[in-house]
């Protein structure tokens, strides 16, 4: 019987790794043809969330090394760690810098209570 | 909250390192040295505590005070529903770049419920790593979030997501309850 344990773990393997590159491309995609740069974003961070995900699932599958899974599970941690941080902090920025299309915008609750408040450092 | 500082001899004062050194923070440290080394071996184990201790008194931080009944088992429920949320909507953000029709978005508030700072962190990075939506600004005062929503179309769509975000809200709070702090309470009252 040629079908067993490793050949499915491999096959199972093959497959995370070519849908978690087909996220990253539409990832790419997304940030050429969306149009203004908070829609960019939600295109380029989020489904590199799950395309990295399935590739570091898929890498798991087809090292089948314990030793490398602590550093995969690092991996995972800090980048959905890092990405919050990083994404408000360009969302934030971006909005605040006018960096946005607000002809786009179907609800905006923050413009309004923006301009309201008196300019200041910290949040 | 001021810094703890201890006067020297001379009169002037320095930041404390009074409780840098977290038993947790230790852990925690021990393990990523583990993790990165991909091996667990008496030598590891003993320069990763030495190396940990290093890291807390070098870059000491606060010790946070969660005040949280944790629920084990709504946590694992909670996990696996953001799983399946972030996969559903990977997949729609990824239908969303390749159709041909262009898209709307929205800023949409939503007000939590609860007054914890720890509870208002985890919900906005969970909305955070949930594809279509971002979070531009985050109110600490009146625990609101203002997110970015990709692909609404309409008012209706906007509230469908509030309600998103506030049922997130809700399996956020069945997993990690705040218990409630007697410095507060005294102050509101």
């Amino acid at each position: 019987m040629s079908w067993d344990w490793t050949t499915a773990a491999d096959v199972l393997a093959a497959a995370c790794l070519l849908l978690g590159s087909f996220f990253a491309l539409v990832a790419a995609i997304g940030v050429v043809r969306l149009p203004d740069l908070l829609s960019r974003m939600h295109a380029a961070t989020k489904p590199q969330v799950i395309g990295m995900l399935l590739v570091v699932v898929g890498l798991a599958l087809s090292l089948r090394d314990p030793a490398s899974l602590g550093i995969l599970g690092l991996v995972v941690l800090m980048q959905m760690g890092t990405s919050v941080v990083a994404g408000h902090m360009v969302g934030r920025a971006s909005f605040r810098a006018g960096q946005v299309r607000h002809d786009l915008l179907v609800v905006d609750e923050l413009s309004d209570v923006l301009s309201d408040e008196e300019p200041r450092g910290a949040p | 909250m001021s810094p703890k500082v201890t006067p020297r001899r001379d009169g002037s004062v320095k930041p404390s390192r009074y409780r840098a050194v977290q038993p947790g923070a230790l852990v925690w440290l021990t393990l990523v040295w583990m993790a990165l080394w991909g091996d667990v071996t008496p030598m590891l184990v003993v320069s990763g505590l030495l190396l940990a201790v290093v890291v807390c008194l070098v870059f000491p931080l606060p010790p946070v005070e969660l005040n949280l009944t944790v629920h084990p088992w709504r946590a694992l429920l909670l996990t696996g529903r953001f799983l399946i949320d972030i996969a559903v909507a990977s997949v729609q953000v990824a239908g969303v770049v390749l159709r041909r029709r262009p898209v709307r978005n929205a800023v949409v508030a939503v007000d939590l419920e609860t007054t914890s700072d720890f509870v208002l962190t985890g919900v906005a990075s969970m909305l955070s790593l949930v594809p279509g939506s971002v979070v531009v600004e985050a109110r600490r005062s009146t625990h609101t979030l203002y997110l970015h929503v990709l692909d609404v179309d309409d008012e209706a769509a906007a509230d469908r997501f509030r309600a998103r975000a506030l049922a997130q809200e809700q399996r956020f709070l069945a997993a990690f309850t705040p218990r409630p702090d007697p410095a507060t309470e005294a102050g509101t009252a």
